[in-house]
């Protein structure tokens, strides 16, 4: 029998993050994520990684696109104000291809806000903090063992996609500790990126071959010649002004995710099969929602929850589908309604859509949401 | 046992997150599902600081404490905020230092020299928070002796073994 361990959020993402592979870490520690930082100066020397705190976000997400460009698995963490500060390289990261994972363990804001509060208000800037039209991958955990097993979703996309990925965990998670059963090796997939076999081999560094959509990626030294730039780039990654270029690279950004949603998409169905009232909420807020089910099934109402573990892309297609057969949609979020745009966009006028959010500092109590769910 | 709903409160500096989080190993080590959470203010130390744990013999739902049924207060602001409106069974422990307001009374409730304990007879006073977990343990008998130790000693730092274990004991030791 595999061992319960007790575990932090933000430890477990550590732990999930070398058990992916991950061997270099750059970051500028932050509330409610500094574990996160703690925990990787500790462990990266022990597995053969680097750490390095860097003199501020922006410089640390740049190392950590630089360490995944040289071919090594790298992820940052953050929090509010370091995920603004880090939206910038996020876009270098989309144009130019080179995966990594952004942790950013929310908080409650705007600006520096309040540093040891839960929230999820950066839902929206997880899709459009980077500025142009791009890919965006965001997951969110719910368990402490979902942030180790997430984190690892995280790399394992990274790498498949040639895309930054965002880990959109919040303190309620990150600062939890909890009973972990940590997966062996050999029980979760690991997916790296596709490396040229030689650089003879290689070609231009951005051509797609065989009808991908997703290039192969040589690391530094590999021998394969070829410049980064976070201008729009022609096949040799050299900057060119051509629309034509500019159209169908950015529309190929996009389409390597769209069209690979059935790959990509992550969700959770609780108590819906039956269910009048769907309760759709994520991360932490999973966590009160199951409680105010579990009340609310005793008194006889019958309530689920549908929960998006990609919030990004969203899995509206089947949000749709569930909004037909409920009475109702209660979105649960810990801000003033950012996946409830979303909601909104894809249940149009097929049910009823409450909303509870929270911007306090404090987190949803499952009371809240079992009167809510009753209101006429 | 079904659930029990934990929370300690004082001032920040004193320990009482890492106590919270001594009580949720001995419960894994007791093959319980337990829930550790925390609320601070930005200050290092000094400000209202409240640790809180879930130790349940079922999966845990929501993390936080909603219907304590054990409360610790070390500081008297503490006292004030987390021991009013608690349910009727609801065990409040509190160091002796707080001063116990005339229009407050509480069927379970216990008094004790915490804060001197650790100050005075382990001469420490950073083992406040061992003290508390001994006090505790020994109040609501949820951890073997073994298992307690060896949650106190994964939490503490080395070289300071001998004295949290001494912490402990003479915390067991205040309640009768």
């Amino acid at each position: 029998m595999k061992q319960m361990k007790l575990m932090q959020g933000n430890e477990a993402c550590v732990e999930g993050a070398i058990a992916a592979g991950c061997r270099f870490y750059a970051g500028y520690p932050i509330t409610p994520s500094a574990e996160i930082a703690e925990g990787c100066a500790v462990r990266m020397p022990q597995v053969g990684g680097k750490f390095i705190q860097m003199e501020d976000e922006i410089a640390s997400c740049a190392a950590a696109i630089g360490a995944s460009a040289a071919g090594v698995k790298s992820m940052t963490a953050t929090s509010g104000p370091g995920f603004s500060l880090k939206q910038e390289n996020l876009g270098y990261a989309c144009l130019t291809e080179i995966p990594f994972v952004l942790v950013d363990v929310q908080r409650a804001g705007p600006s520096t806000g309040l540093p040891t509060s839960p929230s999820q208000g950066d839902v929206m800037q997880a899709r459009w903090g980077t500025h142009g039209d791009h890919p965006a991958i965001a997951l969110s955990p719910s368990t402490v063992e979902e942030c180790y097993t997430l984190c690892i979703k995280c790399f394992n996309l990274a790498e498949k996609y040639r895309t930054p990925v965002i880990f959109l965990m919040d303190e309620i998670v990150g600062h939890l500790r909890e009973n972990v059963e940590i997966p062996e090796e050999g029980e979760f997939e690991i997916v790296n990126r596709t490396v040229p076999a030689s650089p003879a081999e290689a070609g231009p560094a951005y051509a797609c071959k065989n009808g991908s959509l997703i290039p192969e990626m040589a690391p530094f030294g590999h021998g394969q010649r070829y410049n980064v730039t976070g201008l729009i780039h022609a096949a040799d990654g050299f900057p060119t002004n051509s629309t034509e270029i500019a159209d169908a690279q950015v529309k190929r950004l996009v389409a390597k995710i769209e069209e690979n949603l059935d790959d990509i998409l992550a969700w959770e169905e609780t108590d819906l099969e039956d269910a009048e009232v769907c309760i759709l909420c994520y991360g932490g807020t999973a966590r009160s929602a199951q409680s105010a089910v579990e009340a609310l099934r005793a008194e006889g109402i019958r309530a689920g929850i549908f929960r998006p573990i990609t919030l990004w892309p969203f899995p509206g297609k089947r949000l749709e589908e569930i909004s037909r057969k409920v009475k109702k949609v209660l979105v649960a979020e810990h801000n003033n309604g950012q996946i409830l745009l979303e909601a909104e966009r894809v249940i149009k006028n097929n049910c009823r859509i409450d909303f509870i959010g929270k911007v306090d500092g404090t987190v949803i109590t499952p009371d809240e949401i079992v009167r809510k769910v009753k209101e006429a | 046992m079904s659930k029990m709903e934990i929370r300690l409160a004082g001032t920040g500096g004193q320990g009482l997150i890492t106590g919270t989080i001594i009580l949720a190993e001995a419960g894994i080590f007791e093959n319980k599902f337990v829930a550790q959470s925390q609320s601070y203010g930005p200050e290092a130390r000094g400000g209202m600081c409240k640790g809180e744990v879930i130790i349940s013999d079922e999966k845990i739902g929501f993390t936080k404490v909603t219907k304590p049924t054990f409360v610790m207060a070390l500081s008297q602001p503490s006292f004030g905020k987390y021991c009013r409106d608690l349910d009727e069974d609801c065990f409040v422990l509190v160091d002796e230092s707080i001063v116990i307001p005339e229009d407050w009374s509480h069927k379970n409730f216990l008094s004790l020299p915490i804060l001197a304990t650790a100050r005075e007879k382990v001469g420490k006073m950073q083992t406040v928070n061992i003290v508390s977990v001994g006090a505790i343990n020994k109040i609501l008998n949820f951890s073997s002796e073994e298992n307690i130790k060896k949650a106190v000693l994964m939490h503490v730092p080395k070289g300071t073994e001998e004295l949290n274990l001494k912490a402990l004991e003479e915390g067991a030791r205040l309640v009768k």
